[in-house]
């Protein structure tokens, strides 16, 4: 753990609910170090042609903004207020019950005010009442309005990277506001004067040229694939292989590049290789559209669409018939709501059908694209898995739900039944922070970086102290989730919250218990080369 | 998508709803249903307190008078308009038996225009129904 | 003094308060709904193996009748407040805690279906014949008969939940420090029309069968004040009352309406299922894959992998 933070008691110290700074309008400019992210890389942001990059440092007194910044915010907004129902709605609404307050991961953690979702909200209301609404134009501050300063923008930026858009506030929300839209507004708006955070411009200006966040170019990425093959070969002794860039294949693999790229990913696409080869199915992934994941957005719709593009255009290059998605958070929001919207329609694909068991995922008629974990649901429904659960033994399991496949798209089923048939041991965390109620990991929608690791801690902490109760109660020794940035971040949350919790996959607890045909041996480490318990006595009637 | 056409239904709905008073109002009764009172042509000009009082009030007054007679047995009212005039608190021999005789005309009248359903009747048995 | 308050006022207010409705709701509606984005908040349908419970179907709708559904639970008993716990870090034992917490579940659902019944209840002054639906409801909400008139079960909800709203905002730090100016007045506002409106009802009566005749004859607009006196109180509470009505579509109370234009709430997830179009989509610049291929053409040639240009 990094040095720079406090231990786990001096930080829960400091939280305090009771707001000390009284006034919700007067901005805060405190830039303390660990809870905020770098500027982003002019460089990289040109690539991408996004307006004014420049060389700027969010503690410096000069921003750098161009002269006509404010115009360029407030025409900003009037035009998202025409074409978003959702900012005006919300921006009109909102009564301040305070519902949404303690539901805010980074409130919980942090007790900043400013951290509720209303106030966050509030930090733009108040501009818009001041400017788009009869009563603020006349009236000012006694109708809530405030002035549009240098300092407002500088605390959108604080704030608006201080939400990692998990949507859990719009579920306590009688009206459903989600603050999630007015933090994406944030960020637009802010982008439009070149302010913006490298961790989201760096990996989306790479996206954009090479296919992939991480910037993998093609031989780097058919490289990486191969090491995969060889470390399934090491532990099962099978040979897989992995189609690539591979015309007329009936399905086009896409997940996210940390799959391929990152621990504990690596596991996760491990299992993903050895469910296909022991189906034996007819498919590819590319180097083209190596990336599920899009930074993008976070960043705008624009962005957004920008590499979105990718996926159905390669898949029409590549003839496939339909799309099968990894285990990923944010990508599936893009996938589930907004792609088909932004990219489509994707007439040139067939609605997906699993050519193992023959159902047709009627749900993905129009975006004929399948989450995996609908997919490997199916098969085992259908009994055309061979599977060993106890070579799972070695863990006992929770599932942590990710944000944007909870609450954008209701994907809770699916996981769980995979995990109770390829492992005995599962334990769900607390009512409140599973399901349409999880918790964020505290680094979601681009916030993941170490500079930035006071506040991720902080906003872990729901998430932590959920994982520390069923460590106690139950001995959980694996946090297991579908999420590219979960598994990247979590190892860190948890580490400091509860300790000695691994982080894993659905797939690679899949790989874990697949027996394959081609298996000679049997197996004596897990996907992780940690020996299996017990391995000598336990394989009898395994085939 | 603008789902204009579900808006239009919700303003539609909206407008209906909220001016249903006034179509109500024009299409039924008539424009001067107002209660016409009538009062026994036996009675006097005047009333146990003055006109303005008894028409806002006089549920207050008869509520003071039952408490005081089945409570206190006090049957004696001296009016405050008519400073002198003692009036038997009795809703059964004073207002209906000496002016306001015909209930239905008199009370009921603007009992059912504003719409309320006094307890007095429950108890009061009125001379001639 | 009266033709103003019993005569202008109500029809300022009146108009206002409609020009202001449409003026919000057409503003809202011009705004486009460029993506699908309902909140999911159970198992979405997928797999017909996958059983979902009839909650669930309404929590996480797969069609518009179920859309209804949600949204009706949403207005009616306000489903999403009933999820609202209690969350709080408790330093000493480093735990988070929750606790449920259903009072301002309760308190609100009281103070707003109060709201209705009285609104209906003062329907007695707006209609000639008074329908009989309007008995039903007060003798329901008068069922205590205790108290001569009769007291209303929403009078005393109504300043009871007030009461709650006004107190919370005070005294939850949290709550100051979210609460501006607008939300006191608008309690204030309904406090004042409910104190005043008890007040008349209960200790200071005024003629109301003088009141039906102003009213009738504003909806029949033939105005008309009659002479019989009616109480200052009277005409207070009507101000208030008209007050209310012309701030609502420029307030938050706008909520009522709002409600039924979230997306997050009034969309199905039906969003692999059918295609939703964005009406301001426009292109972008894209990086295609011949460009790709271009930059990177001798490496992919080198990693074994297949391409389009030789």
């Amino acid at each position: 753990m990094s040095d720079e933070v406090a231990s786990r008691e001096e930080l829960l110290k400091t939280i305090d609910y009771v707001p000390a700074k009284q006034d919700l309008y007067k901005p805060n400019l405190e830039f303390r170090p660990g809870t905020w992210n770098y500027p982003a890389n002019p460089k990289k942001a040109e690539l991408v042609d996004l307006p004014y990059p420049r060389e700027w440092n969010p503690t410096d007194l000069d921003w750098k903004l161009p002269e006509n910044w404010k115009e360029i915010i407030l025409k900003g907004m009037e035009e998202r207020l025409d074409r978003y129902r959702s900012l005006r709605v919300y921006l009109d609404i909102c009564v301040r019950c305070g519902a949404c307050a303690d539901k805010c991961h980074f409130y919980l953690g942090s007790g900043d005010p400013k951290n509720m979702p209303v106030a966050r909200t509030e930090l733009m209301r108040s501009i818009y009442r001041r400017y788009f609404t009869v009563g603020g134009k006349l009236l000012g501050g006694a109708a809530g309005g405030r002035e549009l300063t240098e300092d407002v923008l500088k605390e959108w930026f604080y704030y608006y990277y201080q939400c990692t858009e998990c949507r859990r506030c719009s579920v306590f929300c009688p009206y459903g506001i989600d603050t999630c839209e007015i933090t994406m507004m944030g960020r637009e708006l802010l982008n439009l004067v070149g302010i913006g955070i490298n961790w989201i411009v760096e990996p989306l200006s790479n996206c954009f040229r090479t296919g992939n966040h991480l910037g993998i170019q093609p031989h780097a990425f058919a490289d990486t694939v191969e090491f995969a093959m060889d470390d399934v070969e090491e532990i099962t002794g099978v040979k897989v292989n992995v189609p690539m860039n591979k015309k007329g294949a009936e399905i086009l693999f896409v997940t996210p590049s940390a799959d391929y790229f990152a621990q504990p990913h690596w596991y996760t696409f491990l299992g993903y290789m050895m469910l296909f080869h022991e189906l034996d199915l007819d498919y590819t992934m590319s180097s083209y559209a190596s990336e599920g994941g899009n930074f993008g957005l976070f960043h705008s719709a624009e962005m957004m669409k920008r590499l979105n593009n990718k996926i159905y255009a390669e898949a029409q290059r590549l003839g496939v018939k339909w799309i099968l998605g990894g285990e990923c958070g944010h990508m599936w929001r893009v996938i589930h709501q907004y792609m088909d919207t932004i990219n489509g329609p994707a007439d040139f694909l067939e609605v997906p059908k699993s050519p193992i068991t023959g159902t047709v995922f009627e749900n993905a008629k129009a975006t004929k694209m399948t989450h995996i974990s609908e997919f490997t649901a199916d098969l085992i429904k259908n009994n055309k898995l061979k599977l060993d659960p106890s070579r799972n033994d070695q863990w006992k399991i929770t599932y942590h739900d990710s944000c944007n496949p909870a609450r954008a798209m209701g994907l809770f089923e699916e996981p769980r039944y995979i995990i109770n048939n390829v492992a005995n041991n599962f334990y769900e965390m607390p009512e409140n922070t599973i399901r349409e109620k999880t918790f964020c990991c505290g680094s979601g929608s681009g916030l993941g970086t170490d500079e930035n690791l006071e506040m991720r801690l902080r906003g872990g902490l729901p998430r932590g102290n959920a994982v520390k109760y069923v460590k106690e109660r139950h001995g959980v020794n694996i946090l297991t989730c579908m999420c590219a940035i979960d598994k990247a971040t979590l190892p860190a949350v948890v580490d400091y919250w509860v300790g000695d919790v691994e982080i894993g996959g659905i797939h690679e607890l899949v790989g874990n218990a697949l027996i394959m045909k081609d298996e000679q041996k049997p197996r004596t480490t897990d996907l992780r080369g940690d020996p299996l318990p017990g391995v000598e006595g336990s394989e009898e009637g395994g085939e | 998508m603008y789902d204009t056409s579900k808006i239009v239904i919700g303003i539609i709905v909206f407008l209906a709803v909220f001016t249903i008073p006034f179509w109500y109002s024009q299409v039924s009764g008539d424009a001067d249903e107002m209660p016409e009172i009538v009062i026994a042509p036996e009675a006097g000009d005047q009333c146990v307190e003055d006109v303005d009082y008894m028409r806002a009030k006089h549920m207050d007054l008869l509520n003071t008078w039952r408490n005081d007679v089945v409570r206190g047995a006090d049957r004696e009212y001296e009016s405050d308009a008519y400073p002198g005039v003692i009036y038997d608190k009795s809703l059964t021999d004073t207002c209906l038996g000496q002016c306001h005789t015909n209930k239905s005309e008199f009370c009921d009248q603007c009992h059912t225009y504003v719409n309320v359903e006094p307890g007095c009747w429950e108890c009061h048995n009125i001379v001639g129904e | 003094m009266s033709t103003l308050f019993g005569v202008i006022l109500p029809y300022a207010a009146i108009a206002i308060f409609i020009l202001g409705m449409l003026y919000k709701v057409i503003k809202w509606g011009k705004s486009a709904v460029p993506f699908r984005i309902p909140t999911t908040c159970a198992q979405e349908e997928t797999l017909p193996w996958i059983k979902r419970k009839p909650h669930e179907k309404l929590d996480n709708p797969s069609n518009n009748l179920a859309v209804v559904g949600r949204m009706l639970l949403e207005v009616l008993i306000f489903r999403s407040l009933w999820r609202n716990t209690r969350a709080e870090v408790k330093a000493d034992s480093q735990k988070l805690i929750y606790s449920g917490s259903k009072f301002l579940w309760l308190f609100g659902l009281l103070f707003h279906w109060s709201l209705l019944v009285i609104l209906i209840r003062h329907c007695r002054l707006f209609f000639e014949p008074v329908p009989w639906i309007l008995d039903v409801v007060e003798n329901i909400d008068g069922m205590l008969e205790i108290m001569i008139p009769t007291l209303y079960l929403t009078d005393i909800a109504i300043l009871l939940a007030v009461t709650y709203l006004f107190i919370r905002r005070v005294v939850f730090s949290q709550l100051r420090y979210i609460s501006l100016p607008a939300d006191y007045f608008a309690l204030l506002l309904i406090g004042g029309v409910a104190v005043t409106g008890v007040l008349l009802r209960i200790f200071f009566h005024t003629d109301v069968e003088a009141v039906k005749e102003l009213a009738m004859s504003v909806l029949r607009f033939s105005p008309e004040v009659p002479d019989q006196s009616i109480s200052w109180l009277f005409y207070f509470h009507l101000a208030m009352v008209c007050t209310l009505l012309a701030y609502f579509p420029f307030s938050k109370m706008m909520h009522a309406g709002g409600i039924f234009f979230s997306p997050t709430r009034n969309m199905a997830n039906t969003n692999r299922v059918k295609r939703h179009v964005n009406p301001w989509d426009y292109p972008v610049k894209l990086h295609p894959y011949h460009e790709y291929e271009e930059e990177f053409h001798d490496k992919m040639k080198q990693a074994g992998l297949p391409l389009e240009k030789e």
